[in-house]
């Protein structure tokens, strides 16, 4: 009997829910931080850019007006399908970061808890950030937060999963959607999650995963007049003063970590969270 | 009754079966041809200068429609604001060619356009279904024309053409267009109920041979609304009219055309099949609502290389 071809994957971008090839046709290949071959993967342009920030904005109104409630239970959805997946992204981790398999393996328990943890706020960070404001006069005055909309994120080249997870997580647990650009040299992983993504009840368009040149789309994304905010965690210092600039054209939220390199096992905090919201406060007479 | 039928086809509408024989008697549609033409043309590449130029031409042939039960008179007047100066902050954009508005409205519409050189263009003749008397029609139209429109978008009676009673079409289209006086007739073929693309061609001869100046479409009410290969049979037919009449008559393609890079290939569909010639807003229309606002999107992306939002330009 002849012996068995290899069946490979083919790692393409995540727009919309689907995963398309990239318009432009580029792909480049993706080694392991010993710098063997791993797999080709598709190398984002501008235009597949232009059709994920038109995905996420699609996607936007229905995610952001679904209870927060319904919201928790899909990232939790999601950290069960990715516990589910464990060896393979230990696998791909090993690969990338070239840690051993023990550690690969707490960083993806992380991750999975990471989801878990975000997932817990989904229905608490109104009381947290909004409440009633005590007011001089005859007022009942309510603060609520609100998603921002559309942000773009150029995601952490170190940690390829956790530091992944822990950049979309607070981002779509608060109702906002995403375009985000993954790590450049580990990319796989960012592809696996999307397939997590894609069967865990999340739908089409909320979260958008672009791999290829940081440096060659977040610019446009930055500029971009229908994206609400940036965050730059991943940049270096070059893209993060250029994609700033380009920001400030409509005013996006910008978020530039004060640190280089972030601990991502470290409790990650309320500021993900709390960067991309809207307060909207309203005054309501009392007795009326 | 008065014919306006060109010489060569004097005698065909002398009486339904010499109508239905000449009708039938045009060459049948390969529909996979048509499909594959039109599909092949859709994927021409326009881009820099040119994708500049077709994107303002496109503006100049916009129809800007609002046809909703829910239409108000400040609704149309915003409309016919953007129909005259769709970017207030580019003056550089050229405006549309008309607006289209239920007759009930097109003296409001009127008002707003005045002096702009914006057309008004009013539906008529129990839009979108057609399904009324002959008297009613003409009165529908006789409205629109008394309100100051300029172009009349009427519907053809689909029940009667699937029948193949030709001839109550065909009076009824020469009824309208002598309605219509100075005003230009638009003929709406509703092909997303026509069924095929012989029917297709047999409605848009018909609809030439009776008088129209225009041959639209579709309603924009019917799901499939304008098509390219629809379109396609549509250019066909007004290019073999002007062979063997000298007549020409303008397409407008109407509903479902949303995106510039939907615009951009039926102004390659126009090029490549009626030619050149149709390649202005006398001749050529589109029927939309929602595509102005793309167009210029594009239009600022074009001139200020950043992508641009929706929320940025009017919503209506």
């Amino acid at each position: 009997m002849s012996e068995r071809l290899a069946v490979r994957k083919t790692y393409k971008l995540f727009i919309g829910g689907a995963f398309p090839r990239s318009e432009s046709g580029r792909s480049y290949a993706v080694t392991s931080s010993k710098g063997d071959f791993l797999a080709n993967a598709a190398k984002g342009s501008r235009k597949d850019a232009r059709d994920a920030v038109a995905a996420a904005r699609k996607a936007f109104p229905g995610w952001s007006s679904a209870t927060p409630y319904n919201r928790g239970q899909i990232l939790y959805r999601v950290a069960e399908m990715l516990e589910g997946r464990r060896a393979q992204f230990v696998a791909e981790v090993v690969d990338a970061d070239g840690v051993t398999a023990k550690k690969a393996g707490e960083l993806v328990d992380a991750a999975v808890d990471r989801l878990v943890w975000y997932a817990g706020w989904s229905d608490k960070i109104g009381a947290i950030r909004g409440g009633a404001n005590p007011v001089a006069g005859p007022y009942f005055n309510l603060s609520t937060v609100e998603p921002m909309g559309v942000v773009a994120v150029v995601a952490p080249p170190a940690g390829p999963l956790l530091g992944l997870v822990s950049v979309i997580a607070p981002l779509i647990v608060t109702g906002n959607t995403c375009v985000v650009v993954a790590s450049e040299r580990a990319p796989l992983p960012s592809i696996t999650l999307a397939e997590v993504l894609a069967t865990s009840d999340l739908p089409g368009g909320v979260v958008n995963i672009l791999t290829g040149s940081a440096g060659e789309i977040a610019p446009w994304l930055a500029g971009h007049m229908d994206v609400n905010g940036i965050d730059l965690t991943g940049a270096d210092a070059d893209l993060a003063v250029r994609c700033e600039e380009l920001a400030a054209e409509n005013l996006k939220r910008v978020l530039r970590p004060a640190q280089e390199t972030v601990d991502w096992l470290a409790d990650p905090g309320m500021d993900r969270m709390t960067a991309f919201l809207e307060t909207k406060t309203v005054w309501h007479p009392i007795g009326v | 009754m008065v014919s306006t039928t060109t010489a060569p086809f004097a005698e065909v509408a002398s009486s339904n079966a010499t109508l239905r024989a000449f009708l039938h008697g045009l060459p049948g549609v390969d529909r996979v041809g048509a499909d594959a033409r039109a599909a092949m043309l859709g994927t021409r590449s326009i881009k820099t200068t040119a994708k500049a130029q077709a994107i303002d031409l496109a503006i100049s042939m916009v129809d800007l429609t609002t046809l909703e039960g829910a239409d108000t008179p400040g609704k149309v007047r915003a409309m016919c604001a953007k129909a005259a100066h769709p970017d207030p902050t580019d003056p550089s954009v050229p405006r549309v060619a008309a607006v289209c508005v239920y007759p009930d409205l097109v003296a409001t519409a009127v008002r707003a356009l005045d002096g702009s050189g914006v057309k008004v263009a009013s539906v008529a003749t129990a839009f979108p279904s057609g399904r009324s008397s002959l008297e009613v029609k003409v009165a529908d139209t006789a409205l629109a024309v008394a309100a100051g429109a300029a172009e009349i978008d009427m519907v053809i009676d689909r029940g009667a053409f699937l029948s193949g009673d030709y001839l109550k079409v065909f009076e009824e289209i020469t009824a309208i267009k002598a309605a219509c006086g100075d005003a230009h007739l638009k003929v709406i073929l509703e092909t997303g109920e026509l069924a095929t693309y012989d029917n297709v061609r047999r409605a848009s001869w018909l609809a030439m041979l009776a008088g129209a100046d225009f041959i639209k479409t579709s309603t924009g009410k019917v799901q499939p609304a304008a098509t390219l290969p629809v379109t396609l049979i549509m250019l066909e037919a007004v290019r073999d009219f002007r062979l063997r009449t000298g007549r020409v008559i303008g397409v407008k393609p109407a509903g479902g055309i949303r995106t510039t890079k939907d615009a951009i290939k039926y102004l390659v569909l126009v090029n490549e099949t009626a030619g050149a010639d149709w390649l202005n807003p006398d001749l050529f229309r589109l029927g939309a609502s929602t595509l102005l606002n793309d167009l210029l999107m594009q239009r600022q992306k074009m001139a200020t290389g950043r992508y641009a939002g929706p929320d940025y330009f009017t919503l209506d």
